[in-house]
């Protein structure tokens, strides 16, 4: 053989190679893709609550998808507690007026940011953590009234989901 | 595999067989007169061991799959019916689930001897990669079985491990959904767990497979980590190991026949017989106790690393737990070039064999911080500074001391050959 007609069976080596490999990743896509979640799944992404039954100091867990959904009814102490803090020393900084609608309602998703256990605190009679908020036991993460985290091993504030008020009493979640 | 010499049988039916497809002579060859050091201790047993307990996994949840539903609404009452009506359900479940450990046990075991005795060393690298990577796989399936009963450590594990995934930068969250098939453990997650669970093992069987096979290219290493020179240093496999391998697992047996018939509850976790319930975490999250070391390790990081002074963090507290429990195994990976000393054998190394001795301990103290909540303590001192402690003598181990040990240790002489060593030891 030439030098020549080498050169070219290598050619034909490797792009026969290319091809194999992108009509294998081609066939793979699909099957990967079908692990995402499905459309019922995705379907189930919003849901309607009527938080008109919620007393102040008191709150509601309601799932959306799949996941606890914190409602809390926030007293006048609460609200001040969470706007008095001092943005810049917080791990993950917002302000407590990013994180809300309507200062008295605060709607966060109840997992955990470090991996995923539900914090305590829902019930009064809970235990709250040491900034007034909720508590995760798995591996001691403490939030605040306005849900942030202050202390612990989790990374970021509890995740505020997309919501709106339809009406005074009605949020629709997602 | 195909062409190579054949021996002759007298069976007409074997050599018929035989003469077109020579499995009969390829048994021979491995299992018959394959010629084995004959110096073995126990501790050579645990291969055979661990054979025999992927064997028994496999026929234990093959019935169990035909009674099982993967549903999130079903599993947990699937099972229970396993353990209340199906006959002999219980047996079987328990075979099962107490079968995990004891295969643990063995495989531990195993891989303990192969760094005691230096297993890992050329030319058994491969051999030994190989076998890290059934350990990882076989890490992956039990922690995906403890998924399927569907109880509240079911969810709950698999909620924290999952989410371990979502560390790792950009990709993580996409990652996280990827497997869960949603926005949360559920069912969709359930389903192809099961999937997976009845799949991995046959996987595994396969490396299994690969792993014998380049064994039985190099042949095994003995307790004096020396290579067998003559005929004099070896033994035919069958009848002596056949037998001494046999004996090993009735004896093993007994003991996992103990736990199952009389404790086999000892190793779970009794808040798995509460159904998953996705609004409730259970106080305290403990996974099997063959994960509790890395499980430790995964919480020992509990601070950023980041640019002094800066809020700039390069390395979140989870990702850094991340990072090093998964590095925790692929040390193990590299251990062949992390240990390059030449002599083989801790029988000849005492410098060697003293701190693998603290490794295992500081192993089991690492499975004593993993059991324990979170902010437990010791003496007073919060656990997770020990936890730290303790990962960070164990990576030192790999890292610095091996490699040190390598260069510096001088070792003791070695014996001619294993005929020499044993024909002298008897005479003692
Ligand atoms: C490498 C081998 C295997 C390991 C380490 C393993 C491990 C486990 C573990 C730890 C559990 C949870 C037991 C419990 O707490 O109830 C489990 C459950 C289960 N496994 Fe496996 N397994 C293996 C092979 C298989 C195979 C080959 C099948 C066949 C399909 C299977 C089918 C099942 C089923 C149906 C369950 C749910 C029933 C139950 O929880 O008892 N397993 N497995
Ligand atoms: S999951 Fe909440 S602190 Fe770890």
């Amino acid at each position: 053989m030439t030098a020549d007609s080498e050169d070219r069976r290598d050619f034909l080596y490797l792009t026969g190679a290319a091809f194999g490999a992108v009509g294998v990743a081609c066939a793979v896509a699909p099957m990967i893709n079908s692990l995402n979640p499905a459309k019922d799944t995705l379907a189930l992404a919003s849901t309607e609550v009527d938080i008109s039954a919620i007393p102040v100091g008191e709150s509601k867990t309601v799932m959306w998808r799949g996941k606890p959904v914190f409602i809390k009814h926030r007293t006048a102490e609460e609200i001040a507690e969470a706007r008095k803090v001092n943005v810049d020393v917080l791990p993950d900084k917002q302000s407590d007026e990013d994180r809300v609608e309507k200062p008295e309602w605060l709607v966060v998703v109840g997992i955990c940011t470090h991996l995923g256990c539900v914090p305590v605190g829902q019930k009064t009679s809970d235990a709250h953590g040491d900034y007034d908020g909720w508590f995760c036991p798995c591996h001691g993460s403490h939030y605040d009234t306005s849900a942030r985290i202050r202390k612990g091993p989790a990374p970021k504030n509890l995740a505020v989901p997309p919501y709106e008020f339809i009406s005074d009493t009605v949020i629709r979640i997602g | 595999m195909g062409s190579s010499e054949r021996t002759v049988f007298e069976n007409p039916v074997v050599e018929w067989i035989d003469s077109r497809l020579p499995v009969f002579t390829m048994m021979q060859k491995e299992y018959g007169v394959f010629p084995t050091p004959k110096n073995f201790n126990y501790l050579w047993n645990f291969g055979a061991i661990a054979m025999f307990m992927l064997v028994t996994m496999i026929v234990t949840g093959i019935v169990l799959a035909m009674h099982y539903t993967a549903d999130v609404t079903q599993s947990f009452d699937a099972v229970e019916r396993i353990m209340r009506d199906v006959n002999g359900g219980w047996l079987l479940r328990y075979m099962h689930s107490n079968g995990g450990s004891f295969f643990f046990i063995a495989v531990y075991i195993h891989i303990f001897r192969g760094m005691y005795y230096g297993s890992y060393k050329q030319p058994r690298e491969l051999l030994w990669i190989l076998g890290v990577v059934i350990f990882i796989l076989m890490m992956a399936t039990a922690f995906i079985g403890y998924v399927l009963p569907w109880g509240q450590m079911s969810l709950w594990g698999a909620t924290v491990i999952t989410n371990l995934f979502s560390a790792i930068p950009l990709v993580g969250d996409s990652i996280v959904t990827l497997l869960w098939g949603g926005f949360s453990v559920d069912n969709p997650t359930l389903t192809r767990f099961f999937a997976l669970h009845y799949l991995l093992p046959f996987v595994i069987f396969a490396v299994v497979f690969l792993h014998i096979w380049a064994l039985h290219v190099t042949g095994s290493n003995n307790p004096l980590g020396l290579e067998p020179k003559t005929e004099k240093d070896t033994l035919p496999f069958h009848p002596y190991y056949t037998m001494k391998d046999s004996f090993g697992v009735v004896v093993f047996l007994l003991l996992y026949a103990y736990v199952v018939f009389f404790a086999p509850n000892m190793l779970g976790h009794p808040d798995n017989y509460i159904p998953a319930n996705s609004l409730v975490t259970p106080a305290h999250i403990v996974p099997e106790w063959y994960f509790l070391p890395f499980y430790a390790m995964l919480r020992a990081i509990t601070f950023d690393i980041g640019i002094p002074f800066t809020d700039i963090v390069i390395i979140s507290a989870k990702l850094g737990g991340v990072i090093t429990m998964f590095g925790s195994l692929l040390l193990w990976l590299v251990l062949p070039w992390l240990d390059t000393h030449p002599l083989r054998s801790a029988r000849f190394r005492p410098l060697y064999k003293k701190l693998l001795i603290l490794l295992v301990l500081d192993f089991i103290f690492l499975g004593y911080v993993g059991s324990q909540a979170a902010d437990a303590t010791l003496l007073g001192i919060p656990l997770s500074v020990f936890g730290l402690i303790a990962t960070g003598l164990y990576f030192a181990y790999f890292i610095v001391i091996l490699p040190w040990l390598s260069k510096n240790e001088k070792g003791r002489e070695l014996p001619a050959s294993i005929h020499e060593a044993v024909l002298a030891k008897n005479k003692k």
